[in-house]
């Protein structure tokens, strides 16, 4: 709708989950800092939610306030903006990535061809960035870790640690060289220093900032940030324009909400009992901060989401990323594989669910349904469920015609044949055990099927079916002895 | 806006109304998410939505802990803890010595020049060697210039060591304690709340100003998962109790 480039969940073309995952997979490195990373952010987590003797009745009051204001969430929106306006602020409203990106673009054309930027999911979501550059606006991105990413013209390899891949000495080499720093150290602390002393001078000369958001407050028109450098805090502070952007979901009723949410996002996030800074601000603030605010409501086919009385939950999510961690999947893959940038078990039912289940259908299959991410989850969405639901949709929305003829249905009906009939079934067995053979390998194992049964085994090995099944040797039992033998085997069958 | 450009006047221009903005029919973005709502949740919850939003509201259960199990002495400790495990300074004193302990501080730190916001008492100040500087529309790079900033605090949360900032525009701004890099905070014992939800609900009367709730200096993991402190926030936090 847009000459301007948006990325757009549905148009992207990406390889399935396995596909993507599987060179990943080989990359002993990568997967090494993923688990050291996840592995202590995880370690923290449990310590600050264990000492916490009332976490289960947080998670479920912030459960109950995301169903609540998205039950009623017209209502909210429409208050938000009666209150945000009220306070001097301008509320936009975005059907799509596309619509989005433009109002910001046209925002932020008044600014000197730059704009700082804190890290926001919903902007990467939108693909923002490509949007401002199309229109010749750079944005800084102000975080270290996306810093380095954005100076190294890298990409993100982590969504909590986006900056993993790279050690102190390729940063100290990096920031070196782009922010003519000969003789700067490799302490993290002379990193961090010379971040900061870079980015005070963008801070203090750009005059447009862009955000998210991680809350908006019905009640009074607010909006509440939850940062740990300080880097959110300059963009909200130092400018004269502030734009941010907002899906609608982010929406809690009232002001007092935020003591169940403040508790809940920082120790599920970072394992921290609260991040270093939360900013809450309402509108325009005379004589202090952004003279002019703007926030966007972002739609992008999350009301298609809230359609689905059994994967609506979905939109609960506060972006913690304690699912991810969490994972056993993603402690593998890491965020790469899903093609997305909403990663491991929310991404695998979020991106799905925003391509209206056009693209991402590999991604409720990317999980094993262990249901750690329900029991890590601070607002209690119940993921393994919504996997199974969306791979029903998945299943269910293939063409009619094809559907009949998917491998996956014909072996079920095959299946289906097989397992009706103890006749059939024990021939299937017998039959199976003379057809294995050439598959078993030295290991005992059957590491690779042929054809169509090959992607069963392309991720797991099978154990060979046993030289006799159970049931012939309880006939066998029978047959050679009336009276079954005292002996020390269990037979509690 | 109309496409022309005012590179050196952009901060004067009035802000563009959606009118000025060529959309498609931006009023219509609004109505049709507005819609989309409904009909998403009329599909589930049926066309008549009852109770209302505000009854509604009042039966989310909120059976986790409201307040403090914890006696005066008790917040006190426990608010010293987790600044100590923030990497913050903590110091204690009478109210008499208030002035003689900022200034002790500020002696053991080498900060002379202090930015002072509006909401501490002058009684805190000494006046020896010091120099204390109100914000009268200080320039950035005025506040930058100063040492450090000593402010008050509306309330304080032991359980999260937080310590919660209501701004007001008359001297008592955000930029204060954004941009020097030593923040020097008095609290006052009768401020300091154990749980979350009591901070909130002192927090309540202040809703509509400008606040900034603070635990521990800023800090970044982001080199090899290293805990750096003070990348952009003051590097430096020390906290005077009052008790």
């Amino acid at each position: 709708m847009s000459p301007v480039p948006a990325h757009d969940f549905k148009d992207s073309r990406s390889p399935d989950f396995p596909t993507a995952a599987l060179p990943l997979l080989q990359d002993a490195q990568l997967r090494n800092n993923l688990r050291h990373a996840t592995g202590i952010i995880q370690g923290k987590r449990a310590r600050v939610v264990g000492e916490m003797p009332d976490w289960q009745a947080l998670r479920e009051a912030g459960q109950r306030i995301r169903a609540h204001a998205h039950e009623y969430l017209d209502l909210y929106l429409e208050q938000f903006e009666d209150r945000c306006t009220a306070a001097g602020g301008h509320v936009h409203w975005a059907r799509d990535a596309a619509e989005a990106n433009l109002i910001v673009v046209q925002l932020a054309k008044h600014s000197t061809g730059k704009v700082i930027k804190i890290k926001s999911m919903t902007t990467e979501e939108t693909g923002l960035n490509r949007a401002l550059e199309a229109a010749g606006i750079s944005p800084v991105e102000t975080d270290l870790a996306e810093l380095i990413v954005q100076l190294g013209h890298d990409k993100p390899s982590h969504i909590v640690v986006p900056a993993l891949h790279k050690n102190r000495r390729q940063v100290r080499e990096l920031f070196a060289r782009t922010m003519n720093l000969p003789d700067l150290g490799d302490r993290p602390e002379d990193l961090a220093e010379a971040a900061r002393l870079h980015l005070r001078r963008q801070f203090l000369s750009t005059p447009v900032a862009i955000s998210g958001a991680n809350f908006l407050i019905a009640e009074t028109g607010g909006v509440c940030i939850v940062e740990s450098e300080g880097n959110g805090r300059m963009c909200l502070t130092l400018p004269r324009t502030l734009i941010s952007v907002a899906g609608i979901d982010k929406i809690i009723p009232r002001f007092q909400d935020l003591e169940v949410m403040l508790q809940l996002l920082p120790r599920s996030a970072t394992g921290e009992r609260m991040n270093p800074y939360n900013s809450v601000w309402t509108g325009v603030h005379p004589g202090d901060g952004p003279q002019e605010f703007h926030i966007v409501l972002l739609d992008n086919r999350r009301t298609e989401v809230l359609r689905d009385p059994e994967a609506r939950e979905t939109l609960h999510c506060i972006r913690c990323g304690a699912c991810q961690n969490t994972c056993p999947v993603y402690r593998q893959t890491g965020g790469h594989a899903y093609g997305s940038v909403y990663a491991g078990p929310i991404g695998a039912i979020l991106t799905p669910q925003l391509a209206m289940m056009e693209r991402g259908q590999s991604l409720p299959y990317a999980s094993s349904l262990c249901g750690a991410c329900y029991e890590v989850c601070p607002v209690k969405i119940n993921i393994p469920e919504i996997l199974i639901h969306l791979r029903g949709r998945v299943v269910t929305g293939r063409p009619k015609a094809l559907s009949a003829l998917h491998p996956e249905a014909v072996v079920m009906r095959a299946m289906r044949w097989i397992f009706s009939n103890s006749t059939r079934f024990s021939m299937a067995q017998r039959v199976g055990r003379i057809a294995q053979r050439p598959w078993i390998r030295r290991s005992g194992w059957i590491e690779r099927l042929p054809s169509v049964l090959g992607r069963w085994t392309r991720t797991r090995d099978l154990r060979p079916l046993p030289a006799q099944s159970f049931r012939e040797w309880f006939h066998g039992r029978h047959e050679s002895s009336a009276v079954l033998p005292q002996s020390s085997e269990p037979h509690h069958e | 806006m109309g496409g022309t450009n005012h590179p050196q006047s952009c901060h004067n221009l009035p802000s563009p109304t959606m009118s000025e903005i060529p959309l498609h029919d931006p009023m219509s973005a609004r109505s049709e998410i507005l819609a989309r709502i409904r009909s998403a949740n009329r599909g589930i919850l049926g066309v008549d939505r009852e109770p209302t939003a505000d009854e509604s509201w009042r039966t989310i259960p909120r059976t986790y802990r409201q307040n403090s199990s914890l006696a005066d002495a008790g917040r006190v400790q426990l608010l010293t803890e987790r600044f100590i495990d923030y990497g913050a300074g903590v110091y204690k004193c009478q109210s008499v010595d208030v002035a003689a302990k900022v200034a002790d501080i500020l002696q053991s730190r080498t900060k002379q020049k202090l930015l002072v916001s509006r909401d501490v008492d002058p009684m805190w100040l000494s006046q020896d060697g010091l120099k204390f500087v109100y914000d009268n529309e200080l320039s950035y790079s005025e506040i930058e210039d100063c040492d450090g900033v000593l402010t008050g605090c509306t309330v304080a949360i032991a359980a999260t060591g937080t310590l919660a900032l209501c701004h007001t525009s008359n001297g008592n701004r955000r930029a204060l304690t954004l941009l020097p890099d030593y923040h020097l905070c008095v609290v006052r014992a009768s401020t300091i709340v154990e749980t979350v939800p009591e901070g909130f609900r002192a927090l309540e009367a202040h809703r509509l100003q400008p606040i900034t709730l603070i635990s521990g200096p800023s800090a970044t993991a982001d080199i090899e998962m290293t805990r750096i402190q003070g990348v952009h926030g003051p590097r430096v936090l020390d906290c005077v109790i009052v008790v």
